[in-house]
């Protein structure tokens, strides 16, 4: 597997020979080790070239970029090299059957609830009593099944994240949390899951990009919604076992504290020192391993995202049903 | 109908499978390390030699020399059968194009050996069924089912195939 880069640098991002280099504003440079590269994620103030840009495309490297606010802004995709027009006519087709949509959507949704589940039952397990929110989501997650339409599904999935939301500060034993609020968010809690769910859907477009799959076309999430909605439908599932535990564990262990934040902000702003934290974390946390049990191989939390995009495959040329990804450990 | 080209009669012999996902274009050896190392034996060997020569779209014939013998460059013998056919189909194609040539070549520079492929009358006609069984598999409308083997393993659809 490849290398991601995360650089928090002010400087300069060019080509050098056959290689990437990062100058720092104080002349310090580094080597990207092209040939490895796979993801740059900036955080800094970056001067670049479109010479630069042509290289990335040519060994098709992505670039994620984040704002200063560390809010992601946007990638640099380049050009789709895998492409199936088969694949693509058929993913579409799959999309436009309004019954297959649903049942991969409630699929996702199924897969997502039952994850979340499982983090409850975690903490339930360690001396936190989370009876009640977990007997109400599995309730909720059995009303999946009947759903007959995608807002249905949109609805009940509401409801789901409501009931778990409302838990968190159970786990994290402090008041920390009162609701989801987003564009912007208003507390420690709600900003560390903006930037982490941005980390995901970012792994989640790099990883599509690998396959043939249309990051447009989506199934719960309304297609093309401003954004890559696959990456939207495919995050969900990965969100709690990836970047909600993390955030579990980073406030449990006071790794990240509302000093990290810039108050003045109203915890809006991520302090540098606090978003290296983070990446740190979750790039371990992306890098952890567990042995699949229909491959018979260890498989990395990331390439469990690119298994999701081949069952999705599978599922599109009709060879096997989508069953979404469910923690079995 | 696409053309048969000198991969397909390869795939062919490896994995049906494998020949029905390549022609939908739903390919994974870009995710493949060993591919890689293949694609770079290919660039680094033979360097003297004019290499790559594109015929009517469909083959690739890695060299040829004095249009008498025609090279085809391998990593490993792992999979030598259909090596082997590949190059009987380029003699093939070649012949019927009015092109005699002597003999075809596995060139395995990593293990420095090399292999004579000559084509007999049998091959050709074999080779007529096997391209219209090509034919057959790529008209289907869903991959062909897996059968286990011992190179899945080291194949880059192994996650494809086996999730």
């Amino acid at each position: 597997m490849g290398e991601t880069f995360y650089i928090f640098k002010d400087g300069e991002l060019r080509r050098k020979d056959n290689n990437i280099i990062i100058e720092s504003l104080e002349g310090e440079k580094k080597n990207l080790k092209a040939e490895v590269a796979e993801e740059i994620y900036l955080f800094g103030e970056i001067s670049m070239n479109t010479k630069l840009l042509n290289y990335l495309s040519q060994l098709k490297i992505i670039l994620h970029v984040f704002n200063y606010y560390g809010f992601y802004s946007g990638s640099f995709y380049p050009r789709e090299s895998n492409v199936s027009g088969y694949l693509l006519v058929n993913q579409v087709r799959k999309y436009d059957n309004s019954e297959e949509r649903l049942r991969i959507a409630k699929e996702i949704l199924k897969a997502a609830s039952y994850n979340i589940y499982r983090n409850l039952r975690y903490y339930n397990g360690r001396g936190t009593d989370l009876a009640n929110p977990m007997r109400e989501i599995q309730s909720l997650t059995n009303r999946l099944d009947l759903c007959t339409s995608i807002s249905e599904l949109m609805g009940t999935e509401g409801n789901i994240r409501k009931t778990y939301y409302s838990s968190w500060n159970l786990i994290f034993k402090e008041e920390l949390f009162d609701k989801r609020v987003k564009r912007p968010p208003d507390n420690m809690v709600n900003s560390l899951l903006s930037f982490t769910n941005s980390l995901i859907y970012t792994t989640v477009l790099s990883e599509i990009y690998k396959t043939q799959l249309n990051p447009t076309i989506s199934f719960l999430h309304q297609p093309g919604a401003k954004r890559f909605s696959l990456c939207l439908d495919i995050a969900e599932i990965f969100k709690p076992l990836i970047g909600e535990r993390m955030i579990f564990s980073l406030i449990n262990k006071n790794q990240i504290t509302e000093d990290d934040f810039d108050r003045d902000s109203n915890c809006l702003y991520l302090k540098d020192s606090a978003k290296r934290t983070i990446l740190m974390e979750y790039d371990k946390r992306l890098k952890r391993t567990i042995l699949h049990r229909d491959l018979g191989r260890e498989v990395s939390y990331k390439y469990l995202i690119r298994l999701e995009c081949y069952k999705l495959i599978k599922d599109i040329i009709g060879e096997k049903e989508y069953s979404g990804f469910k923690i079995w450990w | 109908m696409k053309k048969i080209t000198g991969m397909m009669i390869y795939y062919y012999f490896v994995c049906h499978r494998k020949l029905w996902f390549f022609n939908n274009d739903l390919t994974m050896e870009h995710n493949s390390e060993l591919v890689s190392i293949g694609k770079l034996i290919d660039e680094t060997s033979y360097s003297r030699e004019k290499k790559n020569i594109l015929i009517e779209e469909n083959i690739n014939i890695d060299f040829i020399k004095d249009w008498k013998v025609i090279h085809e460059v391998k990593k490993s013998r792992k999979i030598e059968k259909a090596s082997e056919w590949q190059l009987k189909y380029y003699l093939f194609l070649l012949k019927e194009k009015g092109i005699e040539i002597e003999k075809g070549i596995l060139d395995y520079p990593l293990l420095r050996k090399r292999e004579e492929v000559f084509l007999s009358d049998e091959d050709i006609n074999k080779l007529k069924e096997v391209i219209k069984s090509i034919e057959e598999i790529l008209g289907e409308k869903r991959p062909p089912q897996m059968t286990k083997k011992q190179i899945c393993n080291k194949c880059a659809y192994y996650e494809l195939c086996h999730i």
